[in-house]
C-alpha cells in the first residue's frame, strides 16, 4: 500500500483575507468566489492535479467550515485517492500542547509528520490567495536541473508595484543573492509569488531551527527564506510569465473578475488541456428571458435573466428580474435582483437579495470605491445603498 | 423497505434513429447539458434508490463514457451503486438466451443475476424515453399500500393532436386506479392515458415472471405479463401530474426540447429543491456573452461563447455563435461551431457540427433540419 510520492504540495489556506472585509467575514479567503463558478482555491488545486501532483495538504485555520465543505473528499479535482489525494489539515492538539498555526512556516512545521508519511523528495508550498494557471511540474524540473535547495517562483512586476511584494535579486543564472520583504527602494523587480519548492531535508532542517527561535515570526518570507540565504543554500528564482493576480483586496477582486470579459481574456478558462475544476450543485442550464439584454458578460448555470446585464460576471443561480439592471458588477451564487432594482459597480456576495426598485452603487467613476454587499444580506425595496458602502449581516 | 432500480437504456432506440446511430436512446443529449438517462437515474437517486442496474444492448460506448462509475449521481458506492449490465451474448451463444435480446422480457432474463442478487424487496423499472421529475418513493409506497401486483406510472395526455411514430401503451382505469385495459398503439388524439414505462413490482414477483416467461416462451412484458393478467391480478396506475414528455421521434424531440423554454416547465423539471437532475460534470468555463450579442428566450449551457443573435434556442455546452449570425428556433448540441453571418432556423445539429461562415439553413417547426455528428456544412 505504501508508496512514495516524489512531491507533496502544502497549500496555505488559513488566511483571513481581512482586506476583503465583508466577503471574508464568514469564510476564509481561499473559498471566496471568483469568475462565477470558481473559488480561489480551485486554481492551486487544479494546477496541482494538472501538474501531476496528487497529494495536497490544505492547511486551514480561519473560518474553515465552508472550505472543509467545499473541498470535501476532493472529488471535483480528482483528488479522492486511496493513497494521497487532498487532506485538510487544521491545527491539532499534540502531547506537548496545542497551538494555532503561528505563521506560514509554523503551519508546515506542525504538519511535518503528514509530509513525511509520503517520504517525498520535494515539498511544494502554495498559497490559496492567487488566480493563475501554472505547471508546477515544469517548476520542479527546473528545480532539479538547477540542483537547487529551494526554488521560488517569481514574476516581473513594475518598479512602482515592487514595494508591495517580497523582492528577489538574482544573478543571470537565476541564483538568488538577496531577498527583501516589501522594500521601500526596490533594487529588483522580481516579485515572489509565494510558491516555493524545497528539498524536503532542507525544509525540515530550517523549519526545525525556526521553531526553536522564539524571536521568529515563523514566516517563510520573513524568516525561513532569509535564514536559508544567510546560510548560503542554493536558492534559485523560477521566472513565471502569464496571468497572475492577487485578489486580496476588493478592488483587485473586482478587477480580476472583469479581466475575464476581455475580448481574449489573458486567463483562458476554456483551455481543455488545463481545466480549472470546481464543485457543482447540479444547477439547471441558464435561461435568458424574452426581454433579457445580456452583453459583455459571463454567466453560469442556473441563472435566470429577465432584465439587463452589462459588463458583469454572474455566479450560479443568479436571478435578475424584469426591469432590473446590473452593470459593471460581480454577483456571486444565488443572488436575486428584484424588478426595477439597479446594481452598478458592486460586488454582491452569495444569496444577497436586492429588493424591488432598490439602488446599489453608482456609475464607475475614476478611483471611486466598489460597493460591497455581504452574504445573505437583504436590501429592502426602494433602499439606496451608497457608493463604496460595505454592508454585512449583523 | 429496500428498493433497487433497473434502467433499460436501449428499449426505444428505433424511436429516433437519426440520433441513435452511434448511441443508445439513454445517451441522447437533451436540455443543454443532460442525457436522457439522467432523468431516470436522478429520479432514482433522489428517491433514495442507490442500487441501480443499467441494462444495455448495443452502441453503449457513449453511455459508458457518460455514466462512468456513477460519481456524478453519487452512485460510486462499494455496496450498491451503479451496475452496468451489458448483454450476455458471447457466453450463451446458440442457446435460448444466446441471442441479443429483442424485448423487455428477454432483457430481464439476461439480467437475472442482478435481480436475484440485488437484495431489494421492490424493483422500479424505467426506460429512458421519458422526461419527468418524479418522487419514486411515493410510487413505491403507493404500490405497497395498495397490494398491487404491478404499479405503472401513467400520464394523461393533454387534449390536442399527437403524432406518435412508435406505439405507446394506452390504458384505461377504473375509479380505484386499477387498470382495466391496456393496448399498444399510436394515439392520434390527446385525452388518453399512457404508460410512462416506469413500473414497480416486487422482486419475488419479477423473479417469477422471468422464470415463467422462460418456460412458456413469452415475448412481451406488456402483452403477456400485463395485458393478459388485468382480470386476475391488480395492475395499478399511479397518475403522474407533473410535466411529462416522451421522445418518440426527432419531431417530438424537437417539440419536447422547445417546451423547456416555458418557465413552468423548467420549474417543474429542474427546480425541485430536493430533487435536482444530475449529469456528468464537464467543468466548462462560464458562458460569455460578447458585447453586441443578443440572446432572448433561450436556454443555454455553460462553456458557450455568443457573439451573434440567438432566439428561442437550446444551446449545449461549448457552442459558439459567431458575429453577425442569427440563430432562431434551433437546438445546437455540444461543441457546435457556428461561424460568422450564418442564418439558422429550426435546425438541430448533433455534436461537433461546424457551420461555416455565410451559410443559410432552415427547417420547419414540424420538420426540423437535422445535421449529423461531426458534419461540416
Amino acid at each position: 500500500m505504501f508508496k512514495k510520492k516524489e512531491c507533496v504540495a502544502m497549500l496555505l489556506a488559513g488566511g483571513q483575507g481581512s482586506r476583503l472585509y465583508a466577503l471574508t467575514q464568514k469564510t476564509a479567503k481561499p473559498s471566496v468566489s471568483y469568475g462565477g463558478k470558481y473559488r480561489i482555491i480551485d486554481f492551486p488545486l487544479s494546477n496541482c492535479v494538472n501538474s501531476g501532483i496528487d497529494t495536497v495538504g490544505v492547511l486551514t485555520q480561519y473560518q474553515p467550515l465552508l472550505l472543509n465543505d467545499y473541498i470535501g473528499n476532493g472529488l471535483p479535482w480528482d483528488l479522492d485517492r486511496t493513497f494521497g489525494g487532498v487532506k485538510i489539515l487544521p491545527p491539532y492538539q499534540g502531547q506537548s500542547g496545542a497551538d494555532w498555526y503561528k505563521g506560514t512556516a509554523n503551519a508546515i512545521w506542525q504538519n511535518m509528520a503528514f509530509i513525511n508519511r509520503y517520504d517525498p523528495d520535494y515539498v511544494l508550498v502554495l498559497s490559496g490567495d492567487h488566480i493563475y494557471k501554472m505547471d508546477y511540474a515544469k517548476m520542479l524540473a527546473f528545480h532539479k536541473q538547477k540542483g537547487a535547495d529551494c526554488t521560488i517562483a517569481v514574476l516581473n512586476v513594475s518598479l512602482e508595484e515592487a514595494s508591495r511584494f517580497g523582492i528577489m535579486s538574482a544573478h543571470e543564472d537565476g541564483t538568488i543573492y538577496k531577498f527583501t520583504e516589501k522594500p521601500k527602494n526596490p533594487d529588483s523587480t522580481l516579485a515572489s509569488m509565494g510558491i516555493y519548492i524545497f528539498n524536503r531535508e532542507k525544509l525540515e532542517k530550517y523549519l526545525e531551527a525556526d521553531s526553536r527561535d522564539p524571536a521568529s515570526a515563523n514566516d517563510f518570507g520573513k524568516n525561513v527564506i532569509p535564514a536559508m540565504l544567510a546560510a548560503k543554500e542554493k536558492m534559485v528564482a523560477y521566472p513565471f510569465e502569464g496571468y497572475w493576480k492577487d485578489v486580496g483586496t476588493i478592488a483587485s477582486l473586482w478587477e480580476a473578475n472583469m479581466d475575464l470579459l476581455a475580448e481574449k481574456p489573458e486567463l483562458n478558462l476554456s483551455d481543455e488541456s488545463w481545466r480549472i475544476y470546481s464543485r457543482h450543485g447540479g444547477e439547471a442550464p441558464q435561461y435568458l428571458g424574452k426581454n433579457a439584454m445580456v452583453s459583455n458578460s459571463s454567466l453560469t448555470a442556473g441563472c435566470g435573466i429577465y432584465g439587463i446585464v452589462r459588463n458583469s460576471v454572474l455566479g450560479p443561480d443568479v436571478v435578475v428580474e424584469e426591469g432590473a439592471l446590473v452593470e459593471d458588477s460581480v454577483l456571486m451564487d444565488g443572488v436575486t435582483v428584484r424588478a426595477g432594482a439597479t446594481v452598478r459597480y458592486s460586488i454582491l456576495d452569495s444569496r444577497v437579495e436586492i429588493g424591488e426598485g432598490a439602488t446599489v452603487g453608482t456609475y464607475r467613476i475614476n478611483a471611486s470605491d466598489v460597493t460591497v454587499v455581504g452574504a445573505d444580506v437583504k436590501v429592502p425595496a426602494g433602499e439606496k445603498v451608497p457608493v463604496g458602502a460595505m454592508l454585512s449581516e449583523a | 423497505m429496500t428498493i433497487a432500480g433497473l434502467i433499460f437504456s436501449n428499449i426505444h432506440d428505433n424511436s429516433i434513429p437519426e440520433m441513435t446511430r452511434r448511441r443508445t436512446i439513454g445517451s441522447i443529449p437533451y436540455g443543454c447539458r443532460y442525457r436522457l438517462i439522467d432523468f431516470a437515474l436522478s429520479n432514482m437517486v433522489n428517491s433514495g434508490i442507490t442500487n441501480v442496474g443499467i441494462v444495455t444492448h448495443y452502441n453503449y460506448q457513449s453511455l459508458l463514457d457518460h455514466v462512468g462509475n456513477g460519481k456524478d449521481w453519487d452512485l460510486a458506492r462499494r455496496s450498491g451503486g451503479i451496475k452496468l449490465l451489458p448483454p450476455y451474448v458471447a457466453a450463451y451463444e446458440n442457446t435460448a438466451a444466446g441471442k441479443l435480446y429483442e424485448n423487455r422480457l428477454e432483457a430481464l432474463m439476461g439480467v437475472g443475476n442482478f435481480i436475484n442478487r440485488c437484495g431489494a424487496e421492490y424493483l422500479v423499472l424505467s426506460d429512458c424515453d421519458s422526461i419527468l421529475n418524479i418522487d419514486l418513493k411515493k410510487v413505491v409506497e403507493d404500490h405497497v399500500a395498495s397490494g398491487a401486483y404491478v404499479t405503472i406510472v401513467t400520464k394523461k395526455l393533454d387534449k390536442g393532436s399527437y403524432r406518435f411514430e412508435q406505439p405507446v401503451s394506452v390504458l384505461k382505469t377504473d375509479e380505484n386506479n386499477r387498470i382495466t385495459d391496456l393496448a399498444d398503439f399510436c394515439p392520434e388524439k390527446g385525452g388518453v392515458t399512457i404508460s410512462t414505462n416506469i413500473m414497480v413490482i416486487s422482486r419475488a414477483d419479477l423473479q417469477a415472471v422471468v422464470a415463467d416467461s422462460l418456460a412458456r416462451g413469452h415475448k412481451s412484458f406488456h402483452k403477456d405479463i400485463l395485458a393478459k393478467n388485468l382480470k386476475k391480478k391488480v395492475i395499478r396506475a399511479y397518475p403522474f401530474d407533473g410535466w411529462y414528455s416522451v421522445i418518440s421521434s426527432l419531431d417530438s424531440y424537437y417539440q419536447s426540447s422547445m417546451e423547456l423554454l416555458k418557465s413552468d416547465v423548467r420549474t417543474d423539471l429542474f427546480r425541485h429543491a430536493e430533487r435536482r437532475i444530475y449529469t456528468k460534470v464537464r467543468n466548462s468555463a462560464p458562458t460569455r456573452y460578447v458585447a453586441g450579442a443578443i440572446v432572448q428566450n433561450s436556454l443555454i449551457a455553460d462553456g458557450c461563447v455568443i457573439e451573434g443573435t440567438v432566439e428561442n434556442c437550446i444551446l449545449f455546452r461549448g457552442v459558439r455563435v459567431g458575429r453577425g449570425s442569427v440563430v432562431k428556433n434551433c437546438i445546437l448540441l455540444q461543441d457546435t461551431y457556428v461561424g460568422a453571418n450564418v442564418s439558422l432556423n429550426c435546425v438541430i445539429t448533433d455534436k461537433n457540427v461546424v457551420i461555416k461562415d455565410d451559410r443559410n439553413l432552415s427547417g420547419h417547426e414540424s420538420m426540423p433540419f437535422f445535421i449529423d455528428k461531426n458534419v461540416t456544412v
